[in-house]
């Protein structure tokens, strides 16, 4: 530890949004401290299990498959946001995204072509080589050359807000508090996801159930701190991102391991045996993030995802094996449901099927008829054992509500000017573009972006 | 062929890394190990010596320890690795020169040396062996040296004929005829270059932590051109004895020497640094292997530093002894070709050309 207390730049949260922040502050000269709440091994929060982001472009070169521009990028944000975003903010975002790549090689984040079973990601979507830890790593390691003050560690962060001005703040590190002081703050500690009291308030009891998908220390304190000092919030607590994982995953940490994809491929069923929606709509991507809520609604939040034979090696292999039988009656007895309803839905299921040719790469042609819940595509009778069963729980991503910036990244005030001191970036903010829906990479988008920009200009109030 | 404790690892480690696949860049391991259906011992044995250990992979895995799923391919592979080597080698009674690389090493250089110099006082007399000397053909005839060391040569091939044949099939190559020239050409260009310890990205790998660095690679290469060149000055010597009947020693400006020295040198430096690179390894990629890895390393570079001494040594009273030292290394260094650490190169390769073979039947 030095003694130093007195800091141009503090920066909050070492994920991409933190750690670009930092690294854009330092390099205009400011002295620059970063405040980590989780141990070495462990930082980096989200941004650790992530793979790709999603720059325009106006190329297919390496490693982009094809030009993206900025009208198709707004297209796909309005779609999938419904409109709910701020417009302004939106359109910069995409705009500056078109540096992020430069931005992120020249800071040693090495890129890769697609990872197979992304295909479809290809034109849109950068990968990083060695996913988000390379990614991570690379940067602590050009801010650490950059004199960054790197504290990780530093629990029980209390802000020091006097109207709307950062002060100083106090941190805990093994048992003894330190006060350091800032001319600016840049708070980049993630959303609230892992903090399943707080999404209590919106889900109700239904929330106890919810695995994480990601880091454990993204609790939401400072976004808290700076609710309560009566910043503007964006969002609601009740949007998050939650998509359908196996359910024995990690309670933690999960990551990208926990997916499973034979959704389409067969049925799901809830504990009575019943489905309970369409699980042919489209393809697995698209839609693996609405069966988050569909679990979620569903009693003890649990679902079965059921296929037989047939399905096998045609989707993502999963780290644990699924639950299997020979038998319809004994699959239902080790997911302990009810044989006969279990029985009852796939008899009906079955008898709905109409011929076509399947085509699991395709919208095909195979679906049910007559049925209350009609299954849309890839509808092949379940008959051929062994029988398999994966348990689906919710697994949250990553939550919506957050406070509100301008396009400096200030944090705005309810009524009145921005702070003049005080910067967000990364999750704590990205509901002011993505205020619902999901683009996948937009996350790491709006992390650097503002992470930049929140660079910039708390390195130029500092000044 | 039972699954042990490594392999079981090894494959829940693989169905981890299967459903994750974020690595998939950074070597060839990965994009392998996704054409595999199932994992077992055979394929394991096949993506372990895939692995060439650089370390990207750990640095960058997101389910690393203090993660509950604990990921390490690297030290699990080493091990894998290893135990096919025992497994494989042929005789089977050699085992314990893979378990205990150092003792053995230990073992065989000191007998050799010991053979060698009980073998020139037999020759030529305990008085010889600490006069000054110019020739050492005069403490040990140039016929006997040829002599043991081509019957050593057979043994080696011999094994390594049995060794290897025996891992081929295991890994389900087919008849080396049946496979295409473009495919040797491929797996032997990835052996030679070091293909896969560039990290993915061309900057290296990641032994030492997490900066990327070249200096491995560029060390084992010296060692490897090191050690053609002096295996072409020898051949050329050979050469030049019988054909040519020119008899060593050779001067300094002669081919062989030439070849032997740069040879020796590149040897000695890439020796030291490999051998720098392990002591400062990250120690969580590195698993205990009783100095079989070391071994080599130690048998080379000594075998460089005493070769490289010999003509220094001309004319002095040390020439006899350095001479017994010499040829010990260069005996014991026969046996680790056969069954020590050598054979990592010839594993490699085959699984290199293995995966080549794959690739090509798929597409
Ligand atoms: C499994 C998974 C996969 C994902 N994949 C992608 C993807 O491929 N592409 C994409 O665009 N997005 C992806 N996302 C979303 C993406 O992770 C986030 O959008 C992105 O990481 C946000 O960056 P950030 O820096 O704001 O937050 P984070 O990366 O989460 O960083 C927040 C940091 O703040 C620290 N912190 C938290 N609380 C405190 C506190 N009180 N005091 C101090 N520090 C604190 C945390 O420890 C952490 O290091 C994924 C998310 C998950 C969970
Ligand atoms: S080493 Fe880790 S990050 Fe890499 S593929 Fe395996 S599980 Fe994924
Ligand atoms: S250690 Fe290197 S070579 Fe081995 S599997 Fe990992 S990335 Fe590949």
């Amino acid at each position: 530890m030095t003694s130093k207390t007195h800091f141009d730049v503090i920066v909050l949260g070492g994920g991409l949004a933190g750690l670009t922040a930092a690294i854009t502050a330092a390099e205009t000269g400011a002295t620059v401290c970063l405040l980590e709440i989780a141990p070495r091994a462990l930082r980096g929060g989200n941004t650790r299990h992530t793979r790709n982001l999603r720059p325009m472009h106006a190329s297919g070169a390496f490693p982009m498959e094809g030009a993206y521009d900025f009208d198709e990028y707004l297209d796909d944000l309005l779609r999938v946001t419904a409109g709910d975003t701020n417009h302004a903010l939106a359109e910069l975002t995409i705009r500056e995204s078109n540096h992020a790549l430069t931005w992120l090689q020249e800071h040693g984040v090495a890129f890769q072509r697609p990872l197979s079973g992304t295909l479809h990601l290809g034109r849109t979507n950068a990968f990083f080589l060695g996913g988000g830890k390379a990614l991570v790593n690379s940067l602590y390691r050009f801010a650490v050359q950059l004199g960054v003050h790197t504290i990780y560690e530093a629990t029980d962060i209390a802000l020091n807000i006097s109207g709307d001005r950062f002060v100083d703040l106090t941190y805990q590190q093994i048992n003894n508090t330190h006060r350091i002081s800032g001319k600016s703050l840049v708070t980049a500690a993630g959303g609230f996801e892992a903090n399943l009291d707080w999404l209590e308030e919106a889900w109700g009891p239904a929330a106890k159930n919810f695995l994480v998908r990601g880091t454990p220390y993204n609790k939401g304190d400072i976004l808290r701190q700076l609710l309560d000092a009566g910043f503007k919030q964006i969002g609601d607590a009740a949007q998050c991102h939650a998509v359908a994982i196996d359910g024995r995953a990690p309670a933690y940490d999960g990551g990208i391991v926990s997916r499973v994809d034979s959704v389409p491929l067969g049925i799901v069923v809830n504990n009575e045996g019943k489905r309970f929606y369409d699980e042919g709509q489209d393809f697995w991507p698209k839609r693996y993030a609405i069966w988050g809520r569909l679990i979620a609604a569903q009693t003890d939040q649990i679902g079965y995802a059921i296929t037989d034979a047939k399905a096998e090696g045609l989707f993502m292999p999963t780290v644990l094996p699924p639950l299997k039988s020979t038998t319809i009656d004994d699959l239902a007895k080790q997911i302990n449901i009810p044989a006969d309803s279990l029985q009852k839905t796939i008899g009906e299921f079955n008898a709905a099927t109409v011929s076509g040719s399947f085509d699991h790469q395709a919208l095909d042609e195979c679906h049910t008829e007559g049925l209350p819940i009609n299954k849309s595509h890839w509808a092949r009778q379940i008959d051929t054992p062994p029988y398999s069963a994966y348990p689906l729980r919710p697994g949250i991503t990553f939550t919506y509500l957050g406070v509100a910036v301008d396009d400096r990244a200030r944090v705005q005030v309810e009524h009145g000017n921005p702070s003049e001191n005080i910067f967000a970036a990364g999750e704590m903010m990205a509901g002011n573009i993505l205020g619902r829906g999901y683009l996948a990479g937009i996350g790491m988008t709006i992390g650097n972006v503002f992470g930049r920009i929140a660079g910039r200009e708390a390195a130029r109030h500092a000044n | 062929m039972p699954t042990n404790q490594t392999t079981a690892e090894a494959i829940r480690v693989m169905t981890i890394c299967n459903a994750c696949r974020y690595c998939e860049g950074h070597c060839a391991v990965f994009p392998a190990m996704e054409r595999q259906t199932v994992f077992t011992q055979n394929n394991i044995d096949f993506l372990s010596n895939l692995c060439h250990q650089c370390g990207a992979c750990y640095q960058h895995c997101q389910y690393a320890d203090p993660h509950e799923f604990g990921i390490n391919v690297p030290a699990v592979f080493e091990q894998a690795r290893r135990e096919s080597y025992t497994q494989f080698l042929w005789p089977t009674f050699m085992q314990p020169a893979v378990l205990h690389g150092g003792k053995f090493m230990a073992t065989t250089l000191l007998l050799a040396i010991s053979l060698f110099f009980l073998a020139i006082v037999g020759l030529s007399g305990m008085s010889k062996i600490f006069a000054p000397q110019v020739n050492f053909y005069n403490l040990m005839p140039h016929s006997v040296m040829a002599g043991a060391f081509s019957l050593s040569a057979v043994m080696v091939v011999v094994s390594w004929w049995m060794t290897l044949r025996r891992y081929w099939h295991s890994i389900s190559l087919p008849s080396p005829g049946s496979i295409r020239m473009s495919t040797y050409r491929v797996a032997l260009a990835s052996a030679l270059t070091l293909k896969n310890l560039d990290g993915g990205h061309g900057e290296g790998c990641y032994e030492s932590g997490e900066s990327p660095s070249l200096w491995k690679r560029r060390h084992h290469h010296l060692v490897l051109i090191g050690f053609v060149l002096c295996f072409f000055a020898t051949l050329l010597g050979t050469f030049y004895h019988y054909s040519l009947n020119v008899p060593a020693p050779y001067g300094w400006l002669t081919l062989p020497k030439i070849l032997g020295v740069t040879g020796g040198i590149m040897l000695l430096v890439g020796c030291a640094g490999l051998f720098w690179i392990k002591q400062t390894a990250d120690q969580r990629l590195v698993s205990h292997d009783n100095g079989y890895g070391s071994s080599l390393t130690a048998l080379l570079f000594l075998t460089s530093l005493t070769g490289l001494g010999l003509p220094i040594a001309k004319g002095t009273g040390a020439l006899g002894f350095l001479l017994a030292v010499h040829l010990g290394c260069v005996l014991a260094l026969f046996l680790n070709f056969a069954w020590g650490k050598f054979i990592h190169g010839f594993f490699r390769f085959i699984a290199l050309l293995a995966d080549e073979h794959q690739k090509t039947k798929k597409n």
